[in-house]
């Protein structure tokens, strides 16, 4: 079954990584096919990102994302721009402390990913890891073992545990917050 | 044993350059194609290579020629402004016969256009950009794998036939990321070699003359002035001028269905799509959500020269739609290849055409 993923925050935040260590799981550690895909601007910072992911149990053909069944939005202005018209059908993630709207027509999920890093983790650049592992957990997409191998291949050396850490406080976040 | 990778089409180009032997690249980043510049400068001088970030494309490209004269498989990568730089010295290695790869990581244009977005607007640039009559090699791919597997043709091609072959990708493909297969070893076709006693530039039936290797007491004069088969100028006979442009164009032009390498699905339809590069996976996407429509579907990866008898492989076709990211570059050079009408699905602004949008041109010819 085809699942595209559509990522959105600002620039800096990681939401280019998110999508491609996601894309990472499912391609090398689930044994299915994915494409990741972003959009960004000239800006390396601030700006409001976007990258997608295609997961399919066969080869995908058409690379981009048209229908998102799950998004994840780290920015009030990824919401207005990459969010807002979600569908009925689909299901987003936010990050509570940064997004102030939310979606009128499809489930919401909201994940205080920023408080968690800051707070509990004491580094909030792993803010999008701690999404990660909610998403995962929230939505089955991917496996908990091929999200755990993907971070670790991804992740700079020396930040293994931390962002070990932060993917667990994301699972249980996500899986708490799902029903 | 092969390795199987999520990864980056710009890093697939880079290691498939890597695996065909590359070991000079000379260039200057740019978006969208940076990323291969980046991954060859971290990778070429731990397979004892080399890496110059050259002052401007225009010095790039001639490092990378200057390079290849040395008997090494030499390569750039560049992107709109970029190649427009390179266009002089793009001609300077199709005169003066050097084998060179070029990537080109296509964007919006003209000028500084859409540094972040995709395009295939440079399709007839790279066949028609510098100034005189020449022939060059261009390859288009549609996946990562492909990037990998044309960047190792491409330099295949560019030492049998001593041109600037192109490797005419774009952001959609340069910066997706995706599963690739990387096998262990990869075909290598070496230059053939200039003999002692024969002129360099003097060439047998494939009209391609053996290149002399650098070191062995060959002494030759190269120049992008017109030139005998001594290499020495000759700028005022017209007839060594007709005959050495003659031999430029024919070596890669009567090679052409030869060197073809394109798909062709369902020959027997009515309506054919015609893609390169990324409308490619719309277009299977749509054969693959409409299986009844029986629509065909003719893949190129080489577009120059184009191998314009594959346009028979359909004989009940009615009609040849040619989605391009560009206002409809080849689909003129398929117009004049053929009685079938044309049409032309152009699209501007940077994003890959949807299956939805290819499905409504459908719709108006079933």
């Amino acid at each position: 079954m085809r699942r595209e993923v559509r990522f959105s925050g600002f620039g800096g935040q990681g939401i280019i990584l998110s999508a491609v260590i996601l894309g990472r799981a499912a391609a090398l550690y689930d044994n299915k096919y994915a494409v990741q895909t972003q959009v960004y601007g000239p800006e390396a910072r601030g700006g409001a990102s976007m990258s997608a992911v295609v997961i399919d149990d066969e080869p995908i053909l058409f690379p981009k994302v048209t229908r998102p069944d799950i998004y994840v939005i780290m920015s009030q202005q990824g919401f207005e721009k990459y969010g807002v018209d979600a569908p009925e059908h689909a299901v987003m993630l936010v990050d509570s402390d940064l997004v102030h709207s939310r979606p009128a027509a499809c489930t919401c999920i909201e994940i205080p990913a920023t408080t968690e890093a800051k707070k509990t983790l004491g580094r909030v650049i792993v803010a999008n890891i701690v999404m990660l592992g909610a998403v995962v957990t929230a939505t089955g997409v991917v496996s908990t073992a091929a999200i755990e191998k993907a971070v670790l291949d991804s992740v700079p050396k020396g930040t293994e545990e931390l962002n070990i850490k932060a993917l667990q406080r994301g699972f249980a976040l996500g899986e708490e917050k799902k029903a | 044993m092969t390795r199987i990778e999520f990864m980056q089409g710009n890093t697939a180009c880079a290691e498939g350059a890597l695996a065909a032997g590359c070991r000079f690249f000379g260039g200057y980043p740019i978006t969208p194609s940076t990323e291969i510049a980046e991954h060859m400068a971290r990778r070429l001088p731990k397979v004892g290579g080399t890496f110059i970030q050259m002052e401007d494309e225009i010095a790039g490209i001639a490092s990378v020629i200057g390079a290849s004269w040395t008997g090494t498989r030499s390569m750039t990568a560049t992107s709109g402004p970029g190649f427009s730089l390179m266009m002089e010295n793009i001609g300077y290695a199709a005169m003066t016969e050097t084998p060179c790869v070029i990537v080109n990581i296509q964007r919006g244009g003209p000028s500084t256009g859409q540094p972040t977005m995709a395009a295939q607007g440079d399709m007839l640039q790279c066949r028609f950009g510098s100034h005189g009559d020449y022939s060059i090699i261009a390859l288009s791919p549609a996946s990562v794998q492909e990037m990998y597997d044309l960047t190792v043709k491409a330099f295949n091609l560019a030492d049998r036939f001593r041109v600037p072959v192109f490797v005419m990708s774009d952001e959609v493909i340069g910066h997706m990321r995706e599963r690739i297969e990387i096998p262990e070893t990869v075909p290598i076709v070496p230059r053939n070699g200039l003999e002692q006693g024969v002129l360099p530039f003097a060439a047998g039936e494939d009209k391609i003359p053996g290149f002399p290797e650098f070191g062995r007491g060959f002494g030759v004069h190269v120049t992008g002035l017109t030139h005998d088969e001594r290499g020495y100028p000759e700028a005022t006979d017209p007839k060594i001028h007709a005959g050495l442009v003659g031999r430029l164009v024919a070596k890669v032009e009567d090679a052409r269905h030869e060197i073809a390498d394109y798909s062709v699905t369902s020959e027997g339809a009515e309506i054919v799509f015609i893609t390169y590069g990324p409308t490619t996976r719309t277009v299977r996407q749509l054969l693959h959500d409409r299986p009844e429509a029986g629509i065909g579907h003719l893949q190129l990866r080489i577009v120059w020269p184009f191998p314009e008898k594959v346009l028979q492989a359909f004989p009940k076709a009615r009609a040849f739609i040619v989605p391009e990211m560009n206002l409809g570059q080849i689909a003129r050079e398929i117009q004049r290849h053929t009685c079938v009408p044309v049409v032309s699905v152009p699209k501007l602004g940077g994003e890959l055409h949807t299956p939805d949008e290819l499905a409504a041109v459908l719709e108006g010819l079933l």
